[in-house]
């Protein structure tokens, strides 16, 4: 039982999610193991951003379970908080403080709910704003920044709090196209720091370099698990194969 | 600047456009115009002290009325509307009154007029206060929700360094309209005997027996008190939004 914790960061069981009428997952269960890379693809409303979104509680999944770490998502306590610091999450438009600097956003959250001294969070968030290749703009306001830019801050912001899993929800989407390629150089190479991740993400380049496993979903279900070999060029399921052809066509 | 020269070129042609006005009552050049006109601004203390005192309660008040309006909690919300409903339907003139005369009695405490008219007008202005705060929450993306919990922010950091903050910002024209609003409706105070400005010149009146100028006076009063707050909260949302723009 010690070793599948260790072993396991997110255990996702059986898990329903139903908006109104609209059954956005139906009976989900994946693993993921620690250091391991997972994209996360599918056509849109296939509950993809649901899936994951339910892992740091943004969604509350209604039936199954769903550990992250060790810690048992609970619809009341203490876990959703404890597992927030271990999960950060990079979203599709950024969501940037806008009335702070780009040095203030990334450091509230360790001063606040990892109660570091100022300096020591400026000191954090400068050697991430590095790692993003961005120190330069520590004092700027998000609006005074591109989209790929702020995509990055967003990534420092989420890396400042040292979690021990990354979840990207499709993080380029938004992006102009000439700006995509920066904000994947980044995501590249913290895969290749052993940090557990999660992306939703079109980018099937991205996917194919550096992903452990391929996930495909459909209508609230995972239709296909494969390591990318695999995935790319012997997909079981017609689903993803056509999937993949209208997606690779350009 | 510009609209303070003209009205004073408008004060001081307006002696000349009837032989009835009778300024000397208000005069500052001779003795007892001068006792008169320092009686009638002796009420902007009284008027500002009340009406700042109870704008900061009102948007205290307003706020803590807007948080469980925006809660899940149907309790919580239906709180929030009755508050809302009730407060925002009596009149604030009945409200001075009943605050002054029925409070004592039904509480035991001894209310003194400033605290009378304070407790009215900071009630009344909270209830829309309340409705301010609530839509320029709601005013804020998701998004900077669930950015906040994504680093573990918990909800009163949320609302303090996040929502809180860019929400302000998007009100400030409408709390500096509630501002304007209680400075004129502080003279409302007068009639439990607020020594405020509008006090100050219906006792002026009741002596001196000139209505015409003193109210004219009065008018003036209000007029550049409140040009100077609306500059001065136009000021303060230019401040604020370089801020974000830079």
């Amino acid at each position: 039982m010690a070793q599948a914790v260790i072993n396991e960061d997110i255990q996702i069981k059986n898990v329903f999610k139903r908006f109104g009428d609209f059954e956005a997952l139906k009976d989900v269960s994946l693993s993921v193991n620690a250091g391991e890379r997972v994209v996360i693809c599918g056509p849109s409303g296939s509950g993809k951003s649901t899936l994951i979104r339910c892992i740091n509680g943004l969604e509350r999944h209604e039936s199954g379970s769903i550990i992250v770490d060790g810690i048992t998502l609970a619809e009341r306590g203490a876990s959703l908080q404890q597992i927030r610091s271990r999960v950060g999450m990079v979203f599709q438009q950024f969501n940037l403080f806008p009335h702070l600097t780009v040095l203030d956003n990334i450091t509230l959250g360790p001063i606040r709910s990892k109660n570091l001294s100022r300096e020591q969070a400026n000191k954090l968030a400068m050697t991430y704003l590095e790692r993003v290749k961005i120190p330069e703009q520590a004092q700027k306001y998000p609006r005074q920044l591109s989209g790929g830019q702020q995509q990055r801050v967003a990534i420092a912001r989420s890396l400042c709090m040292e979690p021990k899993i990354l979840l990207f929800d499709e993080p380029t989407s938004a992006l102009d196209p000439e700006m995509i390629s920066e904000v994947l150089d980044v995501m590249i190479g913290l895969a290749e720091t052993g940090m557990t991740m999660i992306c939703v993400t079109h980018e099937m380049g991205f996917a194919r370099r550096v992903a452990d496993k391929m996930v495909f979903m459909d209508e609230g279900k995972i239709v296909e698990m494969a390591p990318p070999s695999k995935f790319f060029d012997s997909p079981n399921t017609d689903r993803c194969k056509n999937f993949l052809k209208q997606i690779l066509q350009h | 600047m510009k609209k303070l020269i003209i009205l004073f070129f408008a004060i001081a042609l307006l002696p000349g456009c009837s032989d009835d006005w009778g300024w000397y009552v208000v005069n500052p050049y001779n003795k007892s115009g001068l006792i008169n006109v320092k009686f009638l601004l002796s009420g902007y203390y009284f008027t500002l002290l009340l009406s700042f005192t109870s704008i900061l309660i009102s948007v205290v008040v307003g706020l803590l009325v807007a948080l469980p309006g925006l809660s899940k909690n149907p309790w919580l919300r239906n709180f929030n509307r009755v508050y809302v409903e009730v407060v925002r339907s009596v009149p604030i003139l009945v409200l001075i009154l009943w605050v002054y005369y029925g409070l004592p009695p039904i509480t035991g405490l001894d209310v003194t007029v400033f605290w009378a008219g304070v407790i009215a007008l900071a009630l009344s202005d909270s209830a829309f206060q309340a409705e301010i705060f609530r839509g320029g929450i709601q005013s804020i993306d998701k998004g900077q929700y669930e950015a906040s919990h994504s680093v573990s922010l918990n909800y009163r950091d949320t609302m303090r360094f996040v929502i809180l903050p860019q929400a302000i910002r998007r009100i400030l024209p409408a709390l500096g309209n509630q501002l304007v609003y209680m400075l004129k409706m502080s003279s409302l105070v007068s009639i439990i005997g607020m020594q405020e400005l509008t006090r100050k010149a219906n006792e002026l009146v009741v002596t001196e027996y000139r209505p015409l100028e003193i109210y004219t006076v009065l008018v003036l009063e209000y007029l550049i008190l409140i040009l100077v707050v609306s500059a001065g909260v136009r000021w303060l949302e230019r401040r604020l939004q370089s801020d974000e723009r830079a």
